[in-house]
């Protein structure tokens, strides 16, 4: 098979995905504007000013970086999970699965349109935050990488989900249980200085902290962990998630029977 | 006992007979057993030429499904191997599938698409460019009389309709093997007939074409080659003239003039009586009609019209399955 018959089936699963996340923008797009605009308000505004400041920052400047990061993993994870469960349950992957395209190729075009949404509401989110501060990007390629690179590991592991999932009851528990906890707890809304010596050797086993201060590295030029360790975490994660989907895909796990 | 040279050079012939002789399909000691435990193939092997046109028939829960999704790589084989024009479904199955077109027995298109963007990334996922794929997807929902759904919901179309859209997917990739698993089902006579009009021209043009369906009339008018399979067995793989020339009885349902109270009696027929104005006849092919309307009306028993019962493959085909059936009850 030659690649540009790779390079046409990635090509039409990422338009496919972007059409279906434009199709239904009212429930992509939208919602997490609203989310975020409520959490400037309430947590920037009202409560923050109370805070006073964090990290040498405003402390509604402190969250845009953890609001904006929080809100792409979670429509990374949430794109490729909801999308690909709902070919499976629908049985149109089955369009993939009998054409020629190997599996790297259909997951390469999954996680590309889970990145695009991703990216798309990251950007709402940063634009939305423009009205309640101003932000001056500090080291931008730490943000692009960081952020791009946090999405591709959501979105595969929304991939892992969306195979093991057999309900739609499957594809609710590990956003609700593990991934808003994780979030919530990976340094969104404070610098894990704050917390005590106990709960700070806690977090650092939360890669999703990792994320978070290395978005805010790009943005505002302060971290609770090192450039290094940010990176190390992301590509280790993204890499045996990468690794996992396709041993899943190959194994035909929940789909091929 | 054979020279170690001698066995090259058979195995050699063997091997450029192979070459020369490209089958459509070869299906080789297929066996697929479910986690559940269910043996749904023991050991399927077949054969389907290039350029036939091939009926896979078996009741429910015979293996047809596994073994069409085994072909097309949705089903992974236990074991055994499956090649489509030479090329192995297990080994490299992205160029395999590449020979392939496939209408499922279940609808498995996202209703909440459009029939031309569903045939059109049907197209991609196959490498084919977009402005060729666009022209192809127009073709074939044309043909298909969908043309005018086109940039309709696809979730708002008949289940005739559906059923057209996976022909019209299906063959966007312009495949050299169409397999069609009951693609005919829940459709309407008229609609049902057009579709075969359509899947003879493919075939005509040389398509190879593997259908299964539950209308025996249709395997028996469309068909050349015949396999049944039962059990997760092929029980009968032949033509279908072959086939067909070993049914020894036929069946015809008889509409009589006058009511009849006593069921007429002829040696070497079976007479039933269905009705008071209708009977049914059960006679070998030595016999003769005439011999049944003269000793019909020798007993005052007046034919207004006949027609045969069923069509001739459906007996052949409850007679394969009936006799396995008893194979069974008296192994056990």
């Amino acid at each position: 098979m030659s690649g540009n018959i790779y390079w046409v089936g990635y090509r039409t699963i990422v338009r496919k995905e972007i059409t279906r996340i434009l199709r239904i923008w009212g429930q992509t797009i939208v919602p997490p504007a609203i989310t975020m605009t409520l959490y400037f308000i309430i947590f920037g505004e009202l409560i923050g000013r109370r805070i006073g400041d964090m990290g040498g920052f405003s402390y509604m400047q402190y969250i845009v970086p953890g609001l904006v990061i929080m809100s792409v993993i979670t429509n990374s994870y949430g794109n490729m999970v909801s999308s690909f469960f709902g070919a499976k349950f629908g049985k149109h992957i089955e369009e993939l699965l009998i054409s020629p395209l190997p599996n790297w190729v259909i997951l390469a075009g999954y996680v590309t349109g889970a990145l695009a949404r991703g990216l798309m509401v990251g950007a709402v989110v940063m634009l939305v935050s423009l009205f309640f501060t101003r932000i001056e990007i500090q080291q931008p390629l730490v943000l692009v990488s960081v952020l791009v690179l946090t999405a591709v590991v959501f979105a595969l592991a929304g991939m892992v989900n969306a195979i093991f999932a057999q309900k739609f009851d499957d594809i609710a528990i590990i956003p609700t249980f593990v991934l808003a906890p994780l979030t919530y707890l990976g340094g969104v809304f404070y610098s894990i200085a704050l917390l005590p010596e106990f709960w700070q050797k806690v977090s650092v086993f939360n890669p999703i902290l990792y994320m978070v201060n290395g978005f805010r590295r790009g943005m505002l030029g302060v971290s609770d962990v090192s450039l290094a360790a940010t990176y190390g975490v992301i590509l280790t994660a993204g890499a045996l998630l990468f690794a996992w989907c396709l041993y899943l895909l190959h194994r035909g796990t929940g789909l091929r029977s | 006992m054979l020279p170690v040279h001698s066995l090259k050079v058979i195995d050699f012939r063997a091997h450029v007979l192979h070459i020369v002789r490209m089958y459509a399909l070869e299906v080789r000691d297929l066996r697929k057993t479910y986690k559940n435990g269910v043996e749904a193939l023991k050991g399927v092997s077949l054969t389907v030429e290039e350029g036939d046109f091939f009926a896979l028939l078996g009741p429910n829960g015979a293996g047809k499904s596994t073994l069409i999704g085994i072909i097309s790589s949705l089903v992974n084989a236990t074991s055994g191997e499956t090649r489509v024009f030479g090329t192995s479904v297990q080994t490299d199955r992205s160029r395999a599938m590449s020979f392939i077109g496939l209408v499922p027995q279940e609808l498995n298109f996202n209703q909440f698409e459009k029939p031309l963007d569903i045939v059109v990334n049907q197209a991609g996922y196959y490498g084919i460019p977009r402005d060729i794929a666009l022209e192809r997807a127009e073709k074939y929902l044309k043909q298909l009389q969908l043309w005018d759904k086109a940039h309709k919901w696809s979730r708002t179309l008949s289940g005739g309709m559906k059923r057209r859209l996976m022909i019209a997917r299906a063959m966007v990739n312009e495949p050299r093997l169409l397999i069609l698993d009951e693609p005919t089902a829940g459709v309407d006579i008229e609609i049902r007939r057009s579709m075969w009009e359509f899947i003879r021209e493919i075939n005509d043009a040389g398509t190879t074409v593997i259908l299964t369906t539950h209308y025996l009339e249709e395997a028996e008018s469309l068909c050349r080659n015949i396999a049944i399979i039962d059990h997760g067995e092929i029980v009968q793989d032949t033509d279908m003239k072959s086939l067909l020339a070993t049914l020894d009885i036929e069946t015809f349902v008889l509409d009589l003039r006058e009511p009849i109270r006593v069921c007429p009696q002829i040696d070497g027929m079976e007479i039933r009586i269905i009705d008071e104005y209708c009977i049914e006849a059960s006679l070998p092919k030595a016999k003769s009609l005439n011999n049944l309307f003269a000793d019909l009306d020798r007993q005052g028993v007046h034919v207004l019209s006949m027609r045969n019962k069923a069509n001739r493959l459906e007996e052949l085909f409850l007679r394969l399955v009936e006799k396995e059936r008893d194979l069974e009850v008296v192994a056990s």
